[in-house]
């Protein structure tokens, strides 16, 4: 069956276009439930379960499956992520308004939609003939997809009553519209706030806490005291911004004083680069990386950067005068020659709230259910979380979100997503530090694993076709004591006119890693492996870093090779690069290197290579050093770990051998020569990086630090 | 913002079709009276129309006959409503000369132009309304019409349109998959005897990715014969019914 869908748009000219779209209505859709005949059953696995698994709610004991809107799909999804609820239809109008409003939420339902674990169904209710409904003339279209998602709710329903089963599966619509709630139940279908059915299921009291709190109508007049001035609606910020009223900046909280904030503001004006906020009711609901729009003050009302160190710990939202009080200190100690420009958040642009780690600081009073919580980070403020299990989560990690901070709330609102563990752990620390700094941690997903070659891996004709083979040559791996990920090698050999050969040989990822799969996306993704105290977090699977890209000794490796010809003098005379097959014959620490390099008695051939390599990077250091060469030291670090619990308990800096800078030298040669070979080859999109001169305001905290303490003066 | 999403996770397009499925098409022919043939084709909203004339002897200047076989001479045009907004001239741009120049290699290459040396046919096709796929629209309804006229041909010409989006090949574009920018390959098939008769292709493919965009595009041309030539059966019944009475 087809129909047309047209509206009118209009274009970025300011012309009203009329646009006509084709929209085809289905009968070959299924219903994706495990038990149903009718509906042929297309690619892959029925998702919903025949017998619906899902914990026991009191509100409907009979065997059910959950259809939430949009506004549960997008308040409600940390709750929808957990492992006990099961069985959900996704519409295919929900999804798409999450699209429309949230790119985050709307990636992780479909994260959850694609495990199978899960049993999420997503029902392309827009295309199917049954449940396409029209929108009707003078019907907003929030209206038109409430109606399309009852409708579609009082399809199932129908539809699933023609299963013979001796008991009929319901279909629970979730709303948080009392409106659609309504209609709904009028229509004769079950409907439930999320709240309703969250706080029915009977095995999971815990589940209620992670319930966000959005602001209904009767939460907002709870405490009439109004603290803070009303956020200016986008249109009037972006119109003040434009004609230079108000000035749009990146908001940057005190770390050492939660009444003070700087505003960084964007563009290239030169003056009130930094505006400098003080003040509970100035600072106006921002929260540290949130974008916002300032206001500047009158210049009588510029304010210094205070010195005192304040830190919230206020437990009641009625301790206003004290508040003040703080405020007023903070005025007090004034010098007129500090004074910078100030201002006032007029409104947000842009917030950027992530989930916060932290710990509960549990309320005084006993039987109380909202509780501050406070993040690890001290530039985000206290966020209220209500829960019933405070005193199970005291001396926890925890994860929270922000939902919203109403006008007449101290502290934001939040809910409770997630427990890591007893503060203090090990593990939980960790991975306190890993959230905190954005490192994706998770293990590799199975999609990410499908791409590794099958084990037990060897070398086939096919491959040797298109490389050199280098198994005869000397290589040998000098890395730090305990390596697994071994990613260069080196060798160096006298040739018969007296000149050396040098090569540099690097793992050859890119063989087992095929551009755009997803593994490489995956990889992209972390970026680097990030070694922890006693655990890595491994770029690539373990299987690639350690085992086939990792050129242990005496097995054959790929790799990618730059050899070079060199005079004695360390002149490059010839160099070429290829793809090839290595065997390494030793992997040696930098201590082992240069014992062999050092040792009399030693003369086979590694020691000899190792020798020839070793004088060789002398030079090119020297020579490097005398072209202006910069080195910056930045010292590696080891931990010492106690044998039996595994606890760190020394700090180590690395000695730094002549090996060390050896290998340095070889790959700081291997990167110039690919770089110039890049040059060379694809002069068109070669990028070619340079470190400009550091603007001399990045040194203004310094210089003052100095001109303070010793009135020493730093000259630019 | 969110573009659109042209391939749901799910398998469903835009307008609710899966990858391979064509839009609905429906053709009539002998829709003029006057002409020596005319067709109508619809191919979901992309509306065409073609008049053939011919084979008659050379207007205009009689230089450019062809002694060892006919001149094919094609207009192509689309009407000024036949947009969003009003085109202000209806054939004559580059885009339109372009048409007509693939319109002419395509139909050079189907009709037995060598039965009629030194005379002419006409093909004159204009777009009503454009939807995407004006190309493949054009050479199916200037087919029905030149199949009206009863001029020899080795065979049907089909047409129609892929295109690649999210590693899947999608058969008969619409207009909004076509103006999200991915390449697109135009093909017109004989399909009895898999002869192509144009290839176009706009935007970048991966050569690894073209077998599979033209697989999709040539089963697409085949269902379009499919329904082309059901449509000629049932006109060619239609009239001999009509003369029988």
């Amino acid at each position: 069956m087809l129909t047309s869908r047209t509206f009118l748009k209009r274009t970025r000219a300011g012309a009203v276009m009329k646009v006509v779209r084709e929209h085809y209505l289905r009968e070959d859709i299924a219903c994706g439930a495990a038990a149903c005949e009718q509906c042929g059953q297309q690619a892959g696995e029925p998702r919903l379960e025949a017998q619906p698994s899902g914990a026991a709610s009191s509100l409907c004991p009979a065997p059910h499956y959950l259809l939430p809107d949009t506004n549960v799909l997008l308040h409600q999804v940390d709750i929808l992520e957990d492992p006990v609820i099961t069985n959900v239809i996704v519409l295919q109008t929900v999804l798409q308004e999450v699209r429309k409003r949230s790119a985050p939420v709307y990636k992780r339902i479909r994260d959850v939609i694609s495990n199978p674990e899960k049993h999420f169904y997503s029902f392309t209710n827009e295309h199917h003939r049954e449940t396409y409904i029209e929108q009707e003339q003078g019907e907003t279209s929030n209206d038109r997809n409430d109606k399309a998602i009852r409708v579609a709710a009082k399809w199932y329903d129908e539809h699933l009553k023609k299963i013979n089963n001796e008991e009929t599966i319901q279909v629970i619509l979730l709303t948080n519209d009392r409106n659609n709630k309504e209609k709904a139940v009028e229509e004769g279908l079950t409907a439930y706030t999320c709240e309703e059915y969250i706080k029915s299921l009977i095995a999971n009291p815990d589940l209620v806490d992670r319930l966000a709190c959005v602001s209904d109508e009767g939460k907002e007049i709870e405490s009439g005291r109004i603290i803070f001035s009303e956020h200016l609606p986008l249109s009037k910020l972006q119109q003040g911004i434009k004609s230079g009223i108000y000035f749009q900046g990146t908001f940057r909280a005190n770390r050492d004083n939660y009444l003070e904030a700087t505003v960084w503001v964007h563009g290239d004006a030169e003056e009130n680069k930094e505006i400098i906020i003080q003040g509970l009711k100035y600072l106006n609901r921002a929260v540290h990386e949130d974008l916002v729009a300032v206001e500047l003050l009158a210049k009588d009302q510029w304010v210094a950067p205070s010195s005192v160190v304040l830190q919230d710990e206020g437990q009641n939202e009625v301790d206003d005068e004290n508040e003040e009080e703080k405020e007023n200190t903070l005025k007090s100690s004034v010098n007129k020659n500090m004074l910078r420009p100030s201002g006032r958040v007029v409104g947000i642009i842009k917030r950027n709230w992530r989930p916060f780690c932290g710990m509960l600081s549990k309320s005084q009073i006993k039987e109380a259910r909202r509780h501050l919580f406070t993040p690890a980070d001290r530039r985000i403020p206290r966020i209220r979380i209500e829960t019933r299990q405070a005193s199970t989560l005291e001396g926890q990690r925890i994860i929270v979100a922000i939902d919203g901070w109403p006008r007449n709330s101290r502290y934001p609102n939040g809910h409770f997503v997630k427990n890591l563990g007893t503060a203090g752990d090990k593990e939980t620390e960790t991975e306190v530090l890993l959230l905190e700094h954005d490192v994706p941690h998770q293990p590799f997903s199975q999609a990410v694993l499908s791409f590794l070659p099958k084990m037990p891996w060897s070398i086939t004709e096919e491959d040797m076709k298109f490389r050199e083979d280098l198994r005869y040559l000397c290589v040998c791996s000098v890395d730090p004591p305990g390596c697994t990920d071994i990613d260069d090698a080196l060798h160096c050999r006298e040739l018969e006119n007296g000149n050396l050969e040098v090569g540099v040989h690097i793992a050859d990822v890119s063989h087992f890693i095929r551009p755009g799969n997803a593994l490489d996306q995956e990889s992209a993704k972390r970026g680097t492996t990030v070694y922890l105290c006693e655990k890595r977090i491994d770029m690539v699977p373990e299987l690639l870093s350690s085992n086939l890209c990792s050129l242990r000794s005496n097995v054959d490796r790929f790799a990618f090779s730059c050899i070079w010809e060199m005079n004695p003098n360390a002149e490059i005379l010839k160099t070429r690069f290829t793809k090839s097959v290595i065997n390494s014959k030793a992997s040696l620490t930098y201590a082992e290197a240069q014992m062999r390099i050092d040792s009399a008695s030693m003369k086979d051939d590694i020691t000899t290579s190792l020798r020839g390599l070793n004088k060789l990077a002398k030079i090119l250091k020297k020579r490097r050093i005398d072209n202006g060469a910069l080195t910056l030291s930045s010292p590696e670090v080891r931990f010492h770990i106690d044998s039996e619990t595994h606890d760190p308990i020394d700090l180590q800096t690395k000695e730094l051998k002549e090996t060390n800078s050896m290998v340095e030298e070889f790959m700081l040669l291997a990167n110039i020569s690919v770089a110039k070979k890049i040059h060379e080859e694809f002069s068109e999109y070669a990028l070619l990086r340079k470190h400009p001169a550091p603007p001399p305001s990045n040194y203004d905290i310094l210089v003052k630090a100095a001109k303070s303490k010793v009135s020493f003066n730093i000259l630019e | 913002m969110a573009g659109l999403e042209l391939l749901s996770d799910e398998g469903y397009r835009v307008d609710g079709r899966r990858a391979g499925e064509l839009r609905k098409v429906r053709a009539r022919m002998g829709v003029f009276a006057q002409a020596d043939g005319s067709a109508y084709i619809e191919q979901g909203n992309t509306k065409a129309l073609a008049v053939v004339y011919g084979p008659h002897e050379m207007r205009g200047s009689r230089s450019k006959a062809l002694h060892d076989r006919a001149l094919v001479n094609c207009q192509y045009s689309m009407a000024t409503f036949s947009t969003g907004e009003r085109k202000r001239r209806p054939h004559g741009d580059r885009k339109s000369s372009e048409m007509t120049l693939h319109l002419k290699q395509t139909f050079e290459a189907a009709i037995l132009t060598q039965l009629y040396p030194r005379s002419q046919i006409d093909i004159y096709v204009q777009i009503l309304q454009a939807d995407g796929g004006n190309y493949c629209a054009c050479v199916n309804a200037a087919t029905l019409a030149t199949i009206d006229a009863g001029i020899p041909m080795r065979d049907y010409v089909c047409a129609s349109s892929a295109g690649f989006i999210e590693d899947t090949p999608l058969a008969d574009l619409n207009y909004v998959e076509e103006a999200a920018g991915g390449p697109q390959v135009a093909l017109a098939l004989l399909p009895k005897s898999d002869q192509i008769a144009l290839l176009e292709m706009n935007s970048r493919l991966h050569e690894d990715h073209l077998e599979q965009v033209m697989e999709a595009a040539s089963k697409a041309c085949k269902d379009v014969y499919a329904v082309l030539d059901q449509v000629v059966r049932d006109h060619v019944h239609e009239v001999t019914t009509l003369l029988g009475e």
